[in-house]
């Protein structure tokens, strides 16, 4: 934009000097609890002070007095748009700490459901893109989908956003038919709508303008500043867990991982799109192979392992050893073997870890999250340096902030 | 996917000889700790090294040792080489005295908040950290929750009685006398039947 530099103010005059604009923490379009401080010059952002922890509830304190499963429902509430990743991270973190081997069934159940989770989050994601740069319906449209999702969860785990689905070792029910029914209705239905969507939003001018340019990285900054997911894959740099560290027996799929090179929202809005159309293809191919198990193998929904798996209550009212290991496990009395471990699957907004020091006793000695948002927000007042204000409100839907895993 | 964890040892050893002790791997990941004067000059070799390459920074945070005594405070760095996908973790330990340790804010601009975050929880004092106050608690708190020394509910707190929980109630529930292998004293055994009901 040009410099307005014809026009001479007297020193000291109203308009040379800048305004302190608070924006949040509950400002209706910032989408959670986040405050930022501007120096506005005019419509011009100079600075940005970000404050955290409007919502910080002490989860690594809390699971130092929890047993493993006890943590699985803390989890849900860090990203809560897509709480079966965290679940699943979480239960494979103690899985490897266990060594516990997984059926392979489990594990694709655990991608079906993992990537049902990554679409229910990107949608959400780029239809509020959608909905700050003005353009309300392709949320409408899409948040129907988001709800059929939901559906699903209900039908496996009973509830629906913090869901506290899986257990260690596998699910706690298997699937029932109307869940793969349900399930099969989204692969039929979303790649239409998901296509209507890309073209309400893709080439669209106004949609464009807003967003191309508009709070750009550059692959090494992302890097420096630590950003993992979608975000750092707008910027360039395809780095995903699942490819680099499978889990969950990613190893067994064909994906491609999507990049983009300006690391501006609008690459983070294709990437994002692209990642949807990405997991609906894992889904398809993961309920493939789910329905190749017959027999006995097709009932498989856990793996074996009576210290931390609950029993059948049929088999606790007749059976003295899954009573023992009933009251075990609900009293939190089972003993976590000693060690030290990382482990990191692919949340939704990036690389979600899970350090975990166990010194032999029934809790964690100390477990924390690493939380990607929390790391990547730091960039946010680089990214909306001189901006505009309203680009710094595109700018922070498109990170898909969520304020639960950044406070933790 | 060449670079091994021995190779990385022995790199690491011939630079900076005997100060880096207790070599594990744990879980698969190499695990060392270093002298906590040395964390920048060791995280710059593995930032600058051509064939070592741990630029990205994933995880920074500490952990309580209340049993070690002269160093209570472990800064726990988890790096990872992106071209290689190696990730190892590296440990400084620093006395709860007086824990300062030196900042990886010029190196890495992610350790920002991180390290903002553990002095927060843990009260590690980095020094070089452009801004360093609290992140997710009250800006007025005087102490340091994390610590072990703080159990995770507040035993002074007179508005919640939770006598079966081991926390105020007038039968004292909790703070009876454990013989070892957890069984009650003899003279608080009227009080199980209570408890039962």
């Amino acid at each position: 934009m040009s410099q307005s530099e014809h026009i001479l103010l007297p020193e000291g005059s109203l308009e040379k000097q800048t305004t302190t604009l608070n924006l949040g923490p509950t400002h209706p379009a910032t989408h959670g609890v986040f405050q930022n401080i501007l120096e506005m010059d005019g419509e011009r952002i100079l600075s940005a002070v970000s404050t955290v922890g409007y919502i910080h509830r002490a989860f690594e304190k809390l699971a130092e007095r929890r047993p493993l499963y006890q943590i699985t429902p803390i989890t849900d509430r860090l990203n809560y748009c897509s709480s079966p990743i965290n679940n699943m991270g979480w239960h494979i973190t103690c899985e490897r700490l266990l060594k516990v081997e997984l059926p392979k069934r489990v594990d694709y159940l655990r991608i079906i459901i993992m990537e049902l989770a990554r679409i229910s989050d990107h949608l959400i994601c780029n239809s509020i893109v959608g909905v700050d740069t003005g353009a309300f319906s392709g949320f409408l449209y899409l948040m129907q989908y988001r709800e059929l999702i939901y559906e699903i969860y209900e039908e496996i785990c009973g509830s629906r956003l913090t869901t506290n689905i899986g257990r260690i070792g596998g699910f706690e029910r298997n699937f029932t038919n109307t869940a793969f029914e349900k399930l099969e209705k989204f692969l039929k239905e979303y790649p239409a709508v998901l296509k209507e969507f890309e073209n309400l939003f893709n080439r669209n001018r106004i949609f464009m303008d807003r967003t191309i340019g508009t709070g750009p990285i550059s692959a090494e900054r992302a890097l420096n500043y630590g950003f993992t997911g979608p975000n750092l894959r707008a910027a360039g740099v395809d780095y995903d867990v699942r490819v680099h560290t499978p889990y969950s027996s990613y190893e067994d799929f064909e994906f491609s991982v999507p990049v983009g090179t300006t690391g501006d929202c609008y690459d983070r809005f294709l990437v994002r799109n692209e990642e949807m159309w990405q997991s609906l293809k894992l889904i398809g191919d993961a309920y493939k192979k789910v329905q190749e198990f017959k027999g006995a193998e097709a009932e498989v929904f856990h793996a074996d392992t009576p210290a931390y798996y609950l029993p059948e209550k049929k088999d606790v009212y007749t059976k003295m050893e899954a009573l023992i290991y009933h009251f075990k496990i609900v009293m939190g009395e089972t003993e976590i073997p000693a060690g030290e471990l990382y482990s990191a699957v692919e949340g939704a907004n990036g690389e979600l870890g899970y350090y975990l020091i166990s010194d032999g006793g029934r809790t964690p000695y100390r477990l924390h999250f690493r939380r990607p948002c929390f790391i990547y927000y730091q960039a946010y007042p680089e990214l909306v340096k001189n901006g505009l204000l309203s680009d710094a409100v595109i700018t922070m839907s498109s990170l898909n902030l969520i304020a639960g895993e950044l406070d933790a | 996917m060449s670079l091994s964890n021995e190779t990385i040892q022995q790199k690491l050893t011939e630079k900076f000889g005997e100060v880096l002790t207790e070599w594990e791997v744990p879980y698969g990941m190499l695990t060392f700790t270093a002298p906590k004067d040395f964390n920048l000059k060791i995280l710059q070799y593995l930032f600058d090294d051509e064939e070592l390459r741990f630029r990205f920074l994933t995880d920074l945070q500490a952990v309580h040792y209340p049993e070690r005594k002269g160093e209570e405070l472990a800064v726990v760095y988890h790096l990872h080489n992106l071209t290689d996908n190696v990730r190892i973790r590296m440990k400084v330990f620093a006395p709860v005295e007086r824990p300062d340790v030196y900042s990886a804010t010029a190196l890495y601009a992610s350790a920002n908040f991180m390290e903002r975050e553990t002095y927060d929880f843990f009260g590690v004092n980095f020094v070089g950290h452009p801004n360093l106050i609290r992140i997710l608690n009250v800006d007025e708190m005087d102490y340091f929750p994390m610590r072990k020394e703080f159990p995770l509910e507040d035993q002074t707190r007179i508005d919640k009685d939770d006598e079966m929980f081991g926390r105020g109630g007038t039968l004292g529930f909790g703070t009876e006398k454990r013989k070892e292998g957890g069984t009650l004293v003899e003279e608080d055994k009227h009080n199980e039947g209570d408890k039962v009901l």
